[in-house]
């Protein structure tokens, strides 16, 4: 269980501001969800936790700021998924997990019989134990991303960032593999940072939101405080009609807009 | 004929390693010994393993090979059969190093300028003792080779580092193709004002085994040793950095520090052999594909097969060339590529049947 905290985190490329003093405290346990529209900087925000981008400012996890330099430290404490990550096609199953060890494996040595054991532990988990020796080029869409999500898990660490878990998946995949990061949070007791476009399922899934816009953290909150009718309009410039379900789901339905209705 | 080239089906994990480890050994050590036995001159051919073996601690046996006989076998065919070995571990090597390095699968180990500046020394060298007899301490070709590659590749580097300032590698695979263009320039502009060299010149290009000694060996072998034990320790991180640049680095990869790494003693490797052998292609492209196609894609076997198999099929290689077309020899560079292009695109047509 780790608190993983920003202070101040500014993040610029070629001077262009992408994330501006950015600031939040995500608590041991929580599914901090990221929304926005496209380049308000929350993927930069994972990019710059997960050590991809330089920054100003400071990460910390549980009040101990990372060293910019030690990657293999930082590569224990945080485990970083990808939007689109790289899939070699004629890699194993079985060895794309266990590059998730290399964090704890020395320089020039091999993996130690614990490695592998994590490794069995954590594609038996997500049911991919029959899948281990099949190459990744073989995979379906849902099947790969069960098997990037164990790579993450395989880092043992206690923060996991996703960037768009679900963009590229189908709506029962979508829901599968959320579900897997939910268990695994609740087992592992990770500390999720995720960035979303779908807003209903970000609401559902995560125990808070930020909204951000243009670099800059313009609203934070559950759900129902968050996803309203008015800040959407502001932020996304959409016209949306927002439903709360009676179990407390947040929906969010893009409206149409009627020519001549304006 | 997959049954020849795959380990049997109930053989799985480690022990498949361990079997293509051991088939690759034998048959380096093979064909290595079919080298010492086949030549135009010196004793038959069965006589030499018998010779071999007789040489061996505790082992006797009588091979009647005369001494004069097994000097010919000792002082010429083994420095060949030897040099052979190195040279084509050594490229292969870094061939695939190179190839992972870069994400890149057509890069080969002259990618960076390796080649360009060790022709443009070993031009230099040509030119500048064509017309004057001068007695030198040292050999001046294998020299003026190394000292150009390595120069290229510094070029190439800093060039390519100044302006490459994100942590992409194209900017350094570009700065190699211009300095590779201006090094070929230079070359071809000295050899237009010294028509004399160009035959000399255009057969070095082309590579040479013929002339091999002891001496060779022992200049090359150090670069060449050190060089291929710093890429296999970094066998396994070459299997993170197939992810990517961000995932290595997300996963723990200092990837700079080892893309730097593996380049300097890729380029030391090959520059080394390119100064004794001349400028062979292919293999150090060719032979790594080759190894993938038969044992799977891991830079953890890639890395020590290309070694065992580079090594073996420079070897063979160089053997026809010696029967063949005595006196006036095939440059070994022809002979790689000849031999060479048809068994890839057969083995390559083979795999795509088994799918």
């Amino acid at each position: 269980m780790s608190i993983l905290g920003f202070c101040d985190l500014t993040v610029k490329y070629a001077d262009v501001p992408a994330v501006v003093q950015f600031n939040d405290v995500v608590r041991a346990g929580e599914w901090l969800c990221l929304i926005g529209p496209n380049g308000a900087g929350k993927s930069t925000v994972l990019r710059a936790a997960a050590g991809l981008v330089g920054y100003e400012g400071s990460v910390a996890i549980d009040q101990l700021e990372i060293p910019a330099t030690s990657a293999r430290w930082r590569a224990r404490h945080i485990a970083f998924v990808p939007q689109a990550p790289i899939i070699p096609p004629d890699m194993s199953v079985y060895d794309y997990v266990l590059l998730g060890r290399n964090p704890y494996i020395k320089q020039f040595a091999r993996e130690t019989a614990y490695d592998c054991a994590v490794v069995e532990r954590v594609t038996n988990q997500l049911d991919l134990t029959s899948f281990a020796r099949r190459m990744l080029g073989t995979l379906s869409g849902g099947e790969l991303q069960r098997v990037i999500i164990s790579r993450a898990l395989a880092q043992e660490a206690p923060v996991l960032l996703l960037d768009e878990p679900t963009s590229a998946l189908d709506i029962g995949h979508q829901q599968q593999a959320l579900e897997l990061v939910d268990r695994a949070r609740r087992e592992h007791g990770l500390t999720v940072v995720s960035a979303m476009h779908d807003l209903t399922l970000a609401g559902m899934y995560a125990d808070r939101l930020v909204l951000m816009h243009q670099g800059v953290r313009v609203a934070a909150g559950s759900a129902k405080e968050v996803l309203k009718p008015a800040t959407l309009a502001e932020f996304y410039g959409v016209s949306a009609r927002v439903h709360h379900e009676s179990d407390g789901t947040v929906v969010v339905i893009p409206q149409r807009v009627l020519p001549g209705s304006n | 004929m997959t049954a020849i080239v795959t380990p049997p089906a109930a053989v799985s994990g480690a022990d498949r390693q361990t079997w293509w480890f051991a088939m690759s050994g034998a048959v380096l050590v093979g064909v290595m010994i079919a080298g010492l036995m086949i030549g135009p001159a010196g004793p038959t051919w069965w006589r030499v393993p018998l010779e071999l073996l007789d040489r061996l601690p505790f082992v006797s046996v009588a091979s009647g090979i005369s001494d004069a006989d097994w000097n010919i076998v000792w002082q010429i065919r083994a420095p060949r059969v030897v040099l052979a070995a190195v040279v084509g571990s050594t490229l292969s090597i870094s061939g695939a190093s190179y190839q992972g390095v870069f994400r890149n699968p057509l890069v080969d180990p002259y990618l960076l300028g390796v080649a360009a500046g060790a022709g443009l020394g070993a031009t230099l060298v040509f030119a500048l003792t064509s017309s004057r007899a001068t007695v030198w301490f040292i050999d001046p070709l294998p020299v003026a080779a190394f000292v150009g590659a390595l120069a290229a590749v510094f070029v190439t580097y800093s060039v390519g580092s100044l302006f490459g300032r994100d942590r992409s590698p194209i900017a350094l695979v570009l700065a190699g193709v211009a300095v590779t263009a201006l090094a070929t320039a230079i070359q071809t502009f000295i050899l237009q004002r010294n028509n004399d060299v160009i035959r000399q010149v255009y057969s070095w290009i082309l590579g040479r085994l013929s002339s091999a000694t002891w001496g060779d060996v022992r200049l090359v072998l150090p670069y060449a040793a050190a060089s291929i034990v710093v890429m296999l320790l970094h066998r396994r991180l070459l299997d993170v950095m197939r992810v990517g640049d961000d995932e290595a680095l997300a996963l723990g990869v200092n990837v700079r520090r080892v893309r730097l790494t593996i380049v300097l003693a890729a380029t030391l490797g090959s520059a080394a052999v390119v100064a004794v052998s001349g400028l062979i292609g292919f293999v150090g492209i060719i032979v790594p594909h080759v190894v993938r196609l038969l044992a799977g894609a891991s830079y953890r076997r890639v890395l020590p097969l290309s070694v065992l198999l580079g090594g073996a099929f420079l070897v063979a290689a160089d053997i026809p060339g010696r029967v063949l077309s005595d006196p006036a020899e095939t440059p070994i560079g022809v002979v790689t590529a000849f031999i060479g292009a048809p068994f890839f695109l057969l083995l390559l047509r083979m795999r795509q049947n088994d799918r």
